[in-house]
């Protein structure tokens, strides 16, 4: 016989039962908080002062009304792009295409901002918000159509679609939207005073368009019909057959809604925050939204916070950064450590590491 | 050290998932050349404990001992090296590869040439008795010829302490007497041999000794010549048990659900179902039979509207079900419970908690677009004190309650509904013995209210005491429908291999 069977690995992993949502979330502020220190030795290593910066991160964001809007209005897309993949992951439809989404939502919006701007205000929003929720739903309509039809990979084809939508703006930049007026590079008009939103509290309204879809998920969620479906969809499709169900309906109904809320946010940002339509006007915001969804484990009203932090993060890294001089590339390593910390936890939820027997334990 | 004359013996094994204590110190050993069954009831920790001895989990506490050393396995390798072999229920082989690829696949060393493997191979199956051409390819053989596949593959690694794991679930009868002949004569090899099973005429048969576990502890090791089966159905339930099966006879029957020339064919171009004609009657139990894959599943979703079949009519009080959507025959009063191997993969949803289980075939009665919980909270608390379901709550997700409760949760549901046509498949798989006498009695209630019963089933003496008629399926067809009470136990296992009874023998009357 061998002799390496006899000893005894030192440490195990284990499987562990599922632990409660309470004791999940204590988990998850432990990990931010170790994440804060890891950070904190990180900044140390480039010769920087960890909690000055940390100081400089939450003073940089509420310093001012102004500095809070601007962390409001960085907050105000990735609560709603988040609110959208939100909708396709409880069905366990991977959608990695809020990015492609936000951006048609914008594009559509801007058509009528750069066309018709001379419409009623009143009237013009609301075209504008159809407009952006419908491409942001064609977009989705897309690779949920190929999966029902053909079963097509939608992790794929949401992820390319995103290029598409990239490219899209890029080419009426550079062609048909281009603004004649812009000295040297092309770029989109900047839209009519009257094609924009109107502001609210010194943020544009689009805060308060988030706060509404944020309520109007969580009941469908909830306390739908339509929201049970997807929901058992999501936990097994089988048996949603089993129960009579539509899945086909359901996956496209819910990828329609899903869509067009990340459409509604690409509107919002152009015809909001941005004035025009630039090749930015998602930026990321709808892979981060994915980040944002799983670590609220999909709930909206936990979207709502997770979210906040983000935006302080990002907000406050921009004010370390033209203060203290750190390069935004350090900024970047301390936002990747802290996700890094966060879901890494996510393994403690599931593992729990255990130890060699003791000897003589008879 | 051990005892020596023991092949394998584990002292106070303790594995705990959660808060769930899997088995808590269990004595177990085995001497060469001895068959110890290992008896219990699903859920009382045998399949652990063999996971722990082929080393996929790995023992909180307690010691293994293989020839009186003390071992630690930390993987199916360590196993393997120590001589141990497991049969898993479910085969683990390569279709479309040979008997002998199959055997010398995962070995270490080098490839060796056909000639010398065949003769190995040969040699092997002359030493126990194997009849088993190394050429054939897996998709060609039968179930029985993949076991023995599976049994000459550890055997050929060395193996000499082999465990199998309920290995006449997917056997005929006769298939089973087979088997027990290979297990002797490895016996007689000096092999120690631990076969895991509940079905107390096969320990009667084939032990030495018996080890019973019940709630995760070893209760009591038995020489199987001191004991009988009512003796350990006591050990393994741990209070006297009554066990008496009742068959009401209704009156007034009719035809409620007719099938004609039914046929299923799969992806492949194979029959899963090949021109199957029966009827269904209201107050009457349908018994199904048939060795694990003769079209079981495959009928009950067609019944159902999840499969359409490709031929054939099925008529519901006279009218055609075939092409309706499964949300229109439910409305029909159509309900099936179909308990699959997994419990979970169709039925229910495990992140989802009793009460919106509940709600799955109901949510869609009241009008609005909101969901109404309340009757299905007032269902799922309902169930929970009939059924005796335990649960922390009716919101707690059914993926963490034991495989027994999860069970009861579906079939409860599927009963509560008041089905005219009531679909059950292997409903008391991973039951306790009461818990399944009480699906019996539900069974029963339904059939007395009027329903049309189909029973799938697994346990021939069970169903030939709960069935009014016994149809009994082979690869697809329909062997013959018989009356349970005209025929023996051993007819039936002849027709699960595909044998037509003689013209009239135990033809059902009406």
């Amino acid at each position: 016989m061998s002799s390496k069977t006899v000893r005894e690995p030192l440490l195990h992993i284990v499987k562990r039962d599922e632990i409660p949502a309470k004791k999940a979330m204590v988990l998850r502020i432990v990990a931010f908080l170790l994440a804060l220190i890891a950070g904190g030795l990180f900044m140390l290593s480039i010769g920087c002062n960890p909690i000055e910066v940390y100081q400089t991160i939450i003073v940089g964001c509420f310093r001012s009304n102004m500095a809070i809007q601007a962390t409001v209005k960085i907050m105000i897309p990735l609560v709603i792009a988040a609110l959208g993949v939100s909708l396709a992951f409880k069905m366990r439809f991977w959608n990695i295409g809020a990015e492609g989404q936000i951006i048609m939502g914008g594009v559509f919006a801007s058509y009528f901002a750069l066309f018709h701007s001379d419409w009623p205000h009143w009237v013009l929003v609301i075209v504008m918000f159809l407009a952006g929720a419908l491409g942001g739903a064609i977009w989705a309509y897309i690779p949920t159509f190929c999966k029902v039809r053909f079963n097509t990979n939608e992790t794929l084809f949401t992820l390319m679609l995103n290029y598409i939508a990239y490219y899209i703006i890029c080419f009426l930049r550079d062609g048909p939207w281009c603004d004649p007026n812009s000295p040297g590079f092309a770029k989109i008009a900047t839209f009519d005073d009257n094609a924009t939103l109107d502001k609210v509290l010194g943020v544009h309204s689009g805060w308060i368009i988030a706060i509404i879809l944020l309520v109007a998920v969580f009941i469908y969620m909830n306390y739908t019909k339509q929201g049970y479906e997807l929901a058992v969809v999501g936990g097994s499709s089988a048996t949603a057959t089993y129960a009579g169900m539509n899945v086909k309906k359901i996956m496209i109904r819910t990828m329609l809604i899903s869509g067009g809320i990340c459409g509604i946010g690409g509107m919002i940002q152009a015809t909001g925050a941005d004035a025009t339509l630039s090749v930015g006007v998602a930026g990321g915001v709808g892979f981060t939204a994915i980040i944002i969804a799983w670590m609220a484990s999909l709930d909206p009203r936990i979207i709502l916070i997770i979210s906040a932090l983000f935006a302080i993060l990002e907000k406050g890294s921009r004010v370390v950064e033209s203060n203290m001089g750190i390069s935004a590339d350090s900024s970047a390593v301390l936002q990747g450590i802290i996700l890094f910390f966060i879901m890494g936890c996510e393994f403690f939820f599931r593992y729990k590491f255990q130890g060699r027997a003791k000897k003589g334990s008879e | 050290m051990g005892n020596e004359s023991y092949a394998i013996e584990c002292r106070g094994i303790t594995k705990r998932f959660g808060t769930v204590l899997a088995n808590d110190n269990i004595n177990l050993a085995v001497r060469k050349g001895e068959i110890l069954a290992l008896l219990g009831e699903n859920g009382a920790g045998k399949t652990t404990l063999m996971n722990m001895l082929s080393g996929i989990y790995h023992p909180d506490a307690g010691q293994i001992f293989i020839d009186g050393n003390q071992v630690s396995i930390n993987s199916p390798n360590d196993a393997s090296d120590l001589g141990i072999g497991m049969i898993h229920q479910h085969f683990k082989l390569v279709d479309v590869y040979t008997a002998a690829e199959n055997i010398i696949l995962g070995t270490s060393g080098k490839l060796k040439n056909k000639k010398l493997l065949k003769e190995e191979i040969t040699e092997l199956s002359d030493r126990y008795g194997f009849n088993i051409d190394p050429d054939k390819r897996i998709y060609d053989m039968s179930v029985s010829e993949k076991q023995t596949v599976e049994i000459m593959k550890v055997l050929y690694r060395g193996a000499n302490i082999l465990i199998l794991d309920e290995p006449t679930a997917v056997l005929t009868p006769q298939e089973t007497e087979r088997l027990f002949v290979i297990l002797r004569r490895m016996k007689e090899q000096g092999n120690a041999i631990i076969i895991i099973t509940h079905k107390l005429n096969e320990v009667m048969a084939i032990s030495d000794r018996v080890t019973i576990l019940r709630k995760g502890r070893s209760v009591e090791t038995v020489n199987t010549s001191e004991t009988n089966e009512k003796h350990l159905t006591e050990l393994m339930v741990g209070c006297a048990v009554d066990l008496l099966i009742e068959c009401p006879e209704m009156d007034n029957k009719e035809k409620v659900l007719e099938l004609y020339h039914v046929s299923v064919i799969n992806p492949d171009g194979s029959r899963a179902l090949n021109d199957v004609s029966f009827d269904i009657r209201s107050g009457e139990v349908l018994g199904i039979v048939g060795v694990a894959g003769s079209g079981q599943k495959e009928l009950c979703e067609t019944i159902a509207g999840l499969i359409k079949p490709n031929e054939g009519t099925m008529l519901y009080r006279k009218e055609d079900i075939v092409g309706k959507t499964p949300a229109e025959i439910i409305k029909m009063g159509i309900f099936m419970s179909f308990v699959p191997e997994d419990r979970l993969g169709m039925g229910l949803v495990s992140g989802m908690g009793m009460t919106d289980n509940m709600l799955l075939k109901k949510y869609n009665d009241n009008k609005g677009i909101f969901v109404d919980r309340k009757p299905a909270k007032e269902l799922a608390d309902r169930l929970v004190s009939k059924l005796g379901i335990m649960t922390p709550d009716t919101d707690t997700p059914v993926r963490m309650l034991s495989g027994g409760n999860v069970q009861k949760v579906l079939i409860g549901r599927e009963i509560e509904s008041n089905p005219n046509v009531l679909i059950t498949a292997y409903p008391v798989r991973g039951l306790d013995i009461n818990s399944s006498y009480m699906v019996y009695d539900l069974i029963n209630f339904q059939k007395m209210k009027g329903a049309a019963i189909v029973y799938v089933g697994e346990d021939l003496d069970v169903m030939r005491l709960l069935s009014d008629r016994i149809l009994v399926l082979c690869a697809g067809e329909v062997v013959g429908i018989v009356d349970p009470k005209k025929v023996t136990k051993e007819d039936i296992g002849l027709m699960m291999a595909g044998k037509k009874l003689a013209e009239g023998v135990g033809a059902y009357e009406q």
